[in-house]
């Protein structure tokens, strides 16, 4: 199988991928934005911290 | 006698299980990569073509296991509900909380891969059928948790309303999971069921369920990064919180 067959999926590398990537963009989203959520609200209880 | 058994009930209390949390999260990502890595070159590169649909079908190895999460992580978020009720627990509450982008997630999932399914197998993005509406409607509600949870200041209040809404919403479940053998679908049966021989091949089997353990353990490592922001978030009035965001990583 040829990189070229591979990726064109017998005509259906749109959907295929399509399908994969629109999983992809989600799932990396969604681990940047916890972590995004995990360090905002570590910062905000360390001021509370710190300022008393 | 059961002095050296681990007190579970330790962990009930966000400051116990915020570390916990934590090392969960860490065990569960790496395998989760590896077990998504594993799923991918078996389903994408592995299996054959398959006979009827082409390589169409390989949507399953994903449409499938975040179809299964999308309806597991709501009956996971209600039970969490029900004890937080039951018990008036703050962290089952702070569990359900965290759950419920990762079980829209995968709903969301559910729906797009279905949609790009169904155009080369149906002849259509979307019908209004009794799966793809009650799938539709698990996503109303896990979006209905989440902005219910917003409108209300008060999270002990926030708690209890939308677990409420969330055992309410329950009913739902069973009917997307049945809704198949109920009513006349567009959608296609179960493609895996207990009670009767896989209609896969065993290689097409393997792939969808390495898929499927990659997105549990994606899931709960993803959940448990969340449940402890949620914990610094709304504990963070208390001594140990800031003290806990200042020493653990």
């Amino acid at each position: 199988m040829s990189m070229a067959e591979f990726f064109a999926m017998g005509g259906y590398g749109f959907y295929v991928w399509g399908a994969y990537g629109v999983t992809a963009v989600l799932l990396a989203l969604e681990i940047v934005a916890v972590r995004a959520r995990y360090r905002a609200a570590r910062r905000a209880a360390q001021l509370r911290e710190t300022t008393g | 006698m059961s002095s050296h058994l681990i007190n579970w009930f330790r962990f009930a209390s966000p400051a116990s299980f915020f570390p916990l949390a934590g090392r969960i999260a860490r065990w569960f990502a790496v395998p989760a990569g590896l077990l998504g890595a594993a799923g991918l070159w078996l389903g994408l590169v592995v299996a054959p073509t398959d006979a009827q649909q082409g390589d169409a079908y390989r949507i399953i190895f994903i449409h499938v296991p975040a179809a299964w999460m999308s309806m597991f992580i709501y009956l996971v978020m209600a039970g969490w509900c029900a004890m937080s009720l039951t018990f008036n627990a703050r962290l089952s509450a702070m569990m359900a909380q965290a759950l419920a982008p990762t079980g829209a997630l995968f709903t969301l999932i559910a729906l797009c891969t279905g949609a790009l399914w169904g155009r080369p197998a149906w002849g259509t993005y979307w019908a209004w059928d009794a799966r793809m509406t009650s799938e539709l409607i698990l996503l109303f509600l896990y979006l209905g948790f989440l902005a219910l949870r917003q409108a209300i200041e008060d999270p002990r209040r926030a708690d209890r309303a939308s677990a409420v809404l969330a055992l309410v919403g329950a009913v739902n479940v069973p009917i997307i999971y049945f809704s198949v053998r109920w009513w006349n679908t567009l959608h296609q049966g179960a493609s895996v069921s207990l009670t009767a021989a896989p209609k896969m091949a065993a290689i097409m089997l393997m792939a969808m369920l390495l898929m499927t353990f990659a997105a549990w353990f994606y899931a709960i490592a993803v959940t448990m990064v969340r449940a402890r922001a949620i914990i610094l978030e709304r504990e963070r009035r208390t001594a140990w919180a800031g003290t806990l965001a200042g020493v653990v990583q």
